[in-house]
């Protein structure tokens, strides 16, 4: 696709973006552990004027009882979007994007987790969009992520998780709501940052071959930023210092 | 996928043992894909249908097109919408009922693949800007489930769209109205092709069938245009790829995609 046509100026001809920002910048994001009391684990993040609360039940009897599996735990994932998340009203029901975007957060988590610790009992994890500007599912994984440590699941690693795309023929990273719009591709991407191995990935618009070697790049740099972002909300939950 | 069924560990080992020799169980090369084979008009109600067969997964996809109102951010383009459903009959463990969220995925993968390359040129489409748009509906049934059904439903819905015809409507009195006995074929920009590739270990096969979807750590489907670009992207299953995987995998479903697209091309009408 060509893009949706638009007055939208995407990139100046000093390479700064829409919102300000050079192609291979992030928006702000702060993140913040344990925001909620009754779930084992719990993130707030804000990417951008994302607004996302991440909570994390388990391991935990499973119900119902036949979903339970002898040799390991289970991952199950609810990814939400409040009504009032969006310009125009969403309908509370879960929506079939909803319900594909809970199964890709729930299977780029499932590396990470050691689930084969805890068999026959359920790891939830419950996202819920507030407020959506584009690149949710990347926020969402972010956060639950955080919730996962947080709650002292044991993990073998982090998966932070950050886009990449193109928007007029220049490979970007974070791709907001306008870019996603109005761009040529949005490539959403997680990523495990010690163990080196993609967990979440795909694409929407055209790229060639060298294109996607350049966003697949640009995308694994983005998570390492956010990787940072999420060590010292853990720290900063963790010890009284921050860490230092 | 829901249906596939429990794989006996006798099994699993024999697939891993023979990747190890770069062997697969039903005696392909590892970037081998199964037979495919494409019908097409096999449903004459249909505006444009096609049966598809690779390996022991078969899916049959009609085409049905009719005006509809156009997406509201969207008035100066058709519509195209997607569906896939595993059929009760297509395996023992295939249920009727509301999709789970494999099947949701399925289809949500298999429109992304045609929509983000621009397939169908939507704008074409357009009877009155803003009130009424030809709609284009690819429904998929899987009849027969031997795995990767992500793949069969793509070449069977890209095989029936590009074989439809798509009636003539004006517009009298702001009511879209059928122009008997004149019939289009469809604004075709390009030709995407999905190859789904599984990671068993170190290994990456492509086009994997029940047994192996059953015991694959990570999957991956890479969705290509005519011009060797790619269009759309889905990782799934419980584990990751590294890089370098990554790019073997964008490498194998350009070079294969070429290979299928000219099949496919043949159900051009």
């Amino acid at each position: 696709m060509g893009g949706r046509e638009s007055d939208l100026v995407l990139l100046d001809e000093n390479g700064i973006r829409c919102d300000g920002r050079r192609v291979d910048e992030t928006r702000k994001i702060s993140i913040k552990a344990g925001v909620l009391k009754n779930a084992n684990g719990s993130a707030y993040i804000e990417f951008g004027d994302n607004k996302i609360l991440a909570g994390v039940f388990g391991p935990r009897d499973v119900h119902p009882k036949h979903m339970a599996d002898t040799d390991t735990g289970i991952l199950r994932c609810r990814y939400h979007m409040s009504p009032f998340s969006v310009g125009e009203r969403k309908n509370p029901a879960p929506s079939r994007r909803e319900i594909e975007i809970g199964k890709v957060i729930k299977e780029a988590l499932r590396p990470a987790v050691m689930l084969e610790k805890f068999p026959r009992t359920a790891v939830d994890v419950f996202v819920e969009v507030l407020q959506a500007d584009g690149g949710t599912r990347c926020a969402a994984l972010d956060a639950a992520s955080v919730a996962l440590a947080d709650a002292g699941i044991p993990m073998r690693d982090m998966v932070s998780a950050c886009a990449a795309g193109k928007v007029a023929d220049t490979i970007i990273l974070d791709v907001n709501n306008e870019e996603d719009q109005a761009g040529q591709a949005d490539m959403p991407m997680g990523y495990m940052p010690n163990l080196k191995k993609i967990t979440l990935l795909q694409l929407d618009g055209v790229l060639t071959p060298d294109e996607f070697k350049k966003c697949v790049e640009t995308g694994i740099e983005g998570c390492k930023l956010v990787y940072e972002i999420q060590k010292q909300a853990l720290k900063d939950k963790f010890f009284a210092n921050g860490g230092e | 996928m829901t249906s596939t069924s429990i794989l006996d560990q006798l099994k699993r080992n024999k697939i891993h043992d023979l990747l190890e020799k770069g062997e697969r169980f039903d005696g392909r090369r590892l970037d081998e894909p199964r037979p495919l084979t494409i019908e097409t008009g096999i449903i004459p109600k249909a505006d444009g249908s096609a049966r598809v067969r690779l390996g022991d997964t078969e899916v049959v996809t009609g085409v049905k097109i009719q005006p509809d109102k156009p997406f509201p951010d969207m008035g100066d383009k058709g519509i195209f919408i997607c569906t896939a459903e595993i059929l009760p009959l297509a395996h023992p463990t295939a249920e009727p009922g509301p999709p789970g969220e494999d099947v949701i995925e399925l289809a949500r993968v298999v429109d992304r693949g045609i929509r983000e390359s621009g397939m169908i040129d939507l704008s074409q489409l357009v009877l009155q800007k803003d009130k009424s748009v030809i709609g284009i509906f690819a429904d998929n049934s899987v009849t027969d489930h031997d795995g990767n059904l992500f793949d069969a439903c793509a070449y069977a819905s890209t095989a029936a769209i590009l074989s439809c015809k798509i009636p003539k409507w004006e517009m009298k009195d702001d009511v879209p109205t059928l122009v008997e006995g004149q019939k289009s074929s469809p604004p075709i920009t390009t030709i995407p092709v999905s190859i789904t590739m599984a990671r068993i270990g170190d290994h990456i096969i492509v086009d994997p069938n029940a047994d192996e979807w059953a015991c694959m750590d990570a999957r991956i489907t890479i969705t290509t245009n005519s011009n060797g670009s790619i269009c759309a992207l889905q990782k799934g299953g419980d584990d990751g790829f590294t890089v370098e995987q990554l790019f073997k995998c964008s490498e194998l479903a350009i070079s294969i995609g070429a290979k299928i697209r000219k099949q496919i091309e043949q159900a051009r009408g």
